[in-house]
């Protein structure tokens, strides 16, 4: 008896406005408790909404990116409930009429394309935070986060297992942030995760009963949680027993799922159109100008780095990552057209560097340690011959925070390479004399040796010889 | 619709309101008067109408995407019935 | 002539002649309050200092520049859903009872800077819900005319202030009727203006998409002065409309010659009381010999409205109630834990009558009867807004009652929630339409209790609505009958 598991999932992102979503106080991070609040997210009486204008554009950014439908007319809704970190006992959500529906993304998983269809997106307000572990006998309230913008990102139950779920999140997280519409930080909580998962025989049509899943905060969680879940509901299902409808949290540290067994049952949240606020009409000149708006995309930008440059699949989705970073690649190709040689520098090379300096934290990179420029001339300069591979490493770490050009670094360190026939065979020469015995040993069948000997070579040539002009002569006079 | 004494119990519970066993049974009698004459609203076919949504006859009340708050964290606790620093202080909530 | 009876215009002239000072003025009023207010308690709060203090600024700036505002050191009451920066604004409800607003309400702040000077909060229904002023969590407010009597709600401490000349002028909010009803209960000018006229930020909610802040005076010149001063759009209500406010004064011609007043028939029924529709179909006979054409029209959906507004008004109010929680504000009870100190806090904090609100506003959204009572409520309500559009196609206005009865004994209706909300039945529809309506004293019952009759029009035509008001009171003297301030 097998079972396939059905997957939904729904994701809250944080949007990076500079104000919240119905009033003027400031979003950043970081603020004292309380600091960035006002009577209006602080649901004093009588304060009113005010909807912030970026919160639309980004959620049509969003849509469009992923192929929704954009309602002419959408609707603001309440989600009414109590909670000491939902100031007004409701939450501004969407409800009937949410600004985007019926969108898809197409999905890398393991080398196949699977589209995830999308129900629904919608923007609505964060709740303030919850401190339970501060005191034994109460809990304290921050509303600084009360009125973000959140947006939620609802997918239809097209996912069938763990792999597909984290490489769709990946995928919706990387769009998010070309869109520069979010920053995909899940420790920190600005993008956050909720999965519904059921489970059925194989070949039924029906679907299993529904469990949602919370409290997932990193990607390795939601695939264990899910894979705990699918054993679990299996398990259940294989025995004769009956699965219970509910919500389960992520216990980290156990490594399972536990029922939240609350003594409540199923909220009534009585939705009902907002009246404070009006509705949102999106006509077409602005989803046509958003539309034109719109950046090349991560899975179309990877495609076209792999067609047009013949980059690998593996090396174009690590390139196509992070916007920035593709277009430091095209800028750098835009001087040097070595794409392949381009793409291991900055993989291997730039990499390390900004992950050593924690720029790999940004949204978008700044302060970049060598310009794309700088890099395209280093691979030309390696690529007509003026240098070599290991030399090129040297330039690198000397270009670093600097506006030289490699070229500049090449003369005044003399680090040219040295191609020349004659002074390379003084040099070969030289080492054959020093190490005579290795000679010999080469002579009598020790290919390992010729490594050795090259090394001398270039040690002695202070690393400028030519490997492949070294290789060859040496080759020559030992033969 | 008969409106019982455990739907109002239940209603009361949605509300947060604690209601004494006179109250939830003044209450049940009184929103049963009340709902009987809210019934007359059966009288009207609707079936063609759409819903009255929307007060002001306009959309798009959009603000800028503008910090213009000055944080005034003194003012939002002045009233609150217990604080720790600048926190609210709340009875726990347990998840 | 006692200078707290003056109107607005009347005080404003004198204090631009320099015949009286605003601090003379404010004392006048603040003294007529110290002698009457035992008997009538309009006031839930007082704030004489501050009052002295802004009339004396007041008198300065009357000195100083070309007076801007007809409102600059004028005594004005506000009635205590309003929110007043350092003031305590309780909405006569134990569970604000020690609020301190930490902001000014848009239509306090314009008040404000136009130099009127803050007499105090008035006393009202417990979150506006009521009829008349007895559902008060403090104490009821009196009928100045009877005391005995109820003034009137859910502005029935506005509406008493002003009959009793303990304020130049006041503020009101109406979501159902709550300025008409008192206004005409008490024998003074009262208006609601068009949804979207005034802001509401600031204004503890009700009903969000029928409640509007708007003017309670002595005469409808005051009345036009001040809906002028409070009228405009406001970016932190988004409501609010972007329409340019005329100069209401300008509309007081005294002219109605040629224009076509509605009379609807559904508002002429057995329920009214007898001397009500003699002095209102007085009052119409009036309106005509001053050459206005009178034509009948029908309001079909009448007799549904108050079932409609029943449920709307209460869902909405349900969810707007659902901050006073006690965990940032207001009144908190010593519960267990939080669930029980939900519970108990809003148990102890708001009393009968808003209970029973919120308890019919939250069935009316909850699952399973939503389609049945709010969604159908919805549409129709939007019926009784075609039935004013399609009414106000034949004539400019329409004029009726402002209330069945005059105004009752108190603890009369109180009993009985019903009763109550039947007394509202000539004012709610044009909180569902959104429509704007003013009532003018236009005569006596046979016990010597004011009858006031409703003018309503279309949406943002106070202009007319104010005419025709003005054109009726000019060839009366109900405006300038007083109070005895007597038991009946």
């Amino acid at each position: 008896m097998k079972y396939e598991s059905i997957i939904g999932l729904e994701v809250h992102a944080q949007l990076l406005t500079d104000s919240k979503i119905f009033c003027g106080c400031s979003t950043s991070f970081g603020a004292a408790p309380n600091h960035s609040t006002c009577p209006v997210c602080a649901g004093f009486p009588g304060a009113l909404p005010v909807l912030n204008k970026k919160v639309v554009e980004f959620a049509l950014y969003a849509g469009l990116a992923m192929h929704c439908k954009i309602a002419g007319s959408s609707r603001l809704a309440r989600k009414n409930y109590f909670y000491p970190d939902l100031p007004k006992g409701y939450q501004i959500s969407q409800y009937e009429l949410p600004i985007c529906s019926n969108g898809y993304i197409d999905v890398d998983v393991g080398g196949a394309t699977k589209r995830v269809r999308l129900i629904r997106i919608h923007v609505e307000e964060d709740a303030g935070k919850n401190i339970h572990d501060a005191y034994e006998d109460c809990s304290l309230i921050d509303l600084n986060r009360a009125g973000v913008p959140l947006l939620e990102i609802v997918s239809e139950p097209d996912i069938r297992n763990p792999g597909e779920a984290v490489s769709y999140l990946k995928s919706l997280r990387a769009i998010l942030r070309y869109l520069e519409v979010c920053d995909g930080n899940m420790e920190e909580g600005s993008f956050r995760c909720d999965a519904n998962i059921s489970v059925r025989r194989i070949g039924t049509e029906s679907l299993g009963t529904k469990v949602e899943i919370k409290n997932l905060n990193s990607f390795k969680a939601i695939e264990k949680a899910l894979e705990y879940e699918i054993k679990r509901q299996t398990d259940t299902l294989s025995e004769g027993g009956i699965l219970v409808q509910e919500t389960r949290l992520w216990d980290d540290k156990n490594e399972q799922t536990r029922s939240m067994r609350s003594k409540e049952s199923a909220h009534d949240y009585r939705y009902f159109p907002d009246p404070d606020l009006l509705p949102i009409n999106l006509n077409q000149t602005w989803t046509q100008k958003v539309c034109s708006n719109l950046p090349e995309l991560p899975e179309a930008r990877k495609g076209r780095l792999m067609s047009q440059y013949g980059l690998s699949a593996y090396d174009a989705e690590l390139l196509t990552g992070r916007r920035d970073v593709a277009d430091y690649l095209e800028a750098a190709i835009n001087v040097c057209p070595n794409a392949k040689a381009l793409s291991n520098w900055i993989i291997g090379d730039l990499f390390r560097v900004l992950k050593e300096r924690k720029l790999d934290e940004q949204l978008r990179i700044s302060d970049w340690p060598l310009q794309p420029t700088q890099l395209g001339d280093l691979v030309q300069l390696i690529d007509d011959g003026k240098i070599n591979g290991k030399i090129a490493k040297v330039i690198f770490e000397a270009l670093l925070d600097t506006n030289q050009s490699p070229r500049l670094i090449m003369t005044q360190q003399r680090l040219e390479q040295v191609s020349d026939p004659a002074s390379l065979e003084r040099s070969i020469d030289q080492v054959l004399i020093t190490h005579a015995q290795q000679v010999a040993a080469y002579r009598g069948g020790n290919d390992k040796i010729f490594g050795f000997l090259v090394g001398q070579v270039m040690k002695a040539s202070q690393g400028k010889a030519n490997p492949q002009k070294v290789n060859e002569l040496l080759k020559a006079k030992l033969s | 619709m008969k409106l019982t004494s455990e739907v109002v119990a239940r209603v009361a519970q949605l509300a947060r309101l604690r209601l004494l066993p006179e109250e939830l049974n003044q209450l049940t009698i009184e929103l049963q008067s009340i709902l009987q004459y809210m019934d007359k609203l059966r009288e009207i076919d609707t079936s063609e109408i759409e819903p009255f949504t929307q007060a002001v006859y306009s959309s798009n009340a959009f603000r800028d995407d503008l910090v213009t708050n000055d944080p005034n964290t003194d003012a939002i606790l002045a009233n609150a019935p217990a604080t720790a620093k600048t926190f609210f202080k709340v009875p726990k909530i347990i998840e | 002539m006692n200078l707290f009876s003056l109107t607005i215009h009347e005080a404003s002239d004198k204090l631009r002649k320099r015949e009286v000072s605003s601090q003379e003025l404010t004392e006048a009023v603040f003294q007529r309050v110290a002698e009457t207010d035992g008997l009538i308690r309009s006031y839930i709060t007082l704030c004489r200092e501050a009052a002295i203090a802004q009339a004396k600024e007041a008198d300065e700036r009357l000195k100083r520049e070309a007076p801007s505002s007809p409102l600059l050191g004028i005594p004005v009451a506000l009635k205590d859903n309003l929110l007043t920066q350092g003031l305590r604004t309780t909405c006569a409800s134990r569970i604000l009872d020690n609020f301190i607003s930490p902001y000014d309400s848009t239509v306090v702040a314009k008040v404000r800077s136009a130099g009127a000077v803050i007499t105090g909060k008035t006393n009202l229904d417990e979150f506006a819900m009521g009829s008349s002023a007895e559902n008060s969590a403090f104490f009821p407010t009196r009928n100045p005319w009877h005391l005995e009597r109820v003034p009137g709600g859910s502005s029935g401490g506005s509406a008493a202030s002003v009959a009793a000349d303990q304020c130049i002028a006041a503020l009101g909010t109406d979501t159902g009727g709550s300025i008409r009803q008192p206004a005409a209960f008490c024998g003074i000018v009262g208006l609601k203006p068009t949804y979207g006229r005034v802001s509401r930020y600031g204004v503890i909610a009700f009903a969000s998409s029928m409640d509007q802040v708007g003017p309670m005076t002595k005469d409808v010149r005051d009345c036009a002065l001040l809906l002028e001063a409070i009228s405009g759009h406001d970016p932190a209500d988004s409501t609010s409309v972007n329409c340019p406010v005329p100069s209401y004064s300008k509309s007081l011609t005294g002219d109605i010659a040629g224009l076509r007043l509605g009379v609807p028939k559904e508002y002429f029924t057995s329920g009214l009381q007898w001397t009500v529709d003699e002095a209102v179909t007085d009052a119409i006979r009036q309106l005509e010999k001053c050459g206005a054409i009178i034509e009948e029209v029908s309001l079909p959906h009448a007799e549904y409205a108050m079932a409609v507004y029943y449920i709307i008004a209460t869902a909405e109010a349900s969810s707007n109630l659902a901050r006073y929680d006690g965990m940032r504000y207001g009144h908190r009870a010593a519960g267990r834990d939080l669930a029980e100190t939900y519970m108990l806090t809003r148990a102890e904090g708001f009393g009968p009558e808003v209970k029973r609100r919120i308890m019919l506003g939250t069935y009316a959204l909850s699952a399973g009867y939503y389609d049945e009572y709010y969604l159908k409520a919805q549409k129709v309500r939007t019926l009784v807004c075609r039935d004013f559009d399609t009414a106000f196609k034949h004539c400019d206005a329409i004029v009726t009652p402002t209330s069945p009865s005059t105004a009752f004994k108190m603890g009369e209706k109180i009993q009985n929630p019903l009763q109550m909300y039947l007394s509202d039945i000539c004012t709610i529809s044009i909180n569902l339409a959104g429509v704007p309506a003013i009532s003018v004293p236009c005569g006596l019952d046979r016990e010597g209790l004011p009858i006031g009759m409703q003018v309503i029009g279309k949406h943002f035509d106070e202009p007319t609505i104010l005419r025709v008001a003005y054109a009726y009171e000019q060839q009366t003297e109900w405006h300038r009958k007083k109070p005895a301030l007597s038991h009946a």
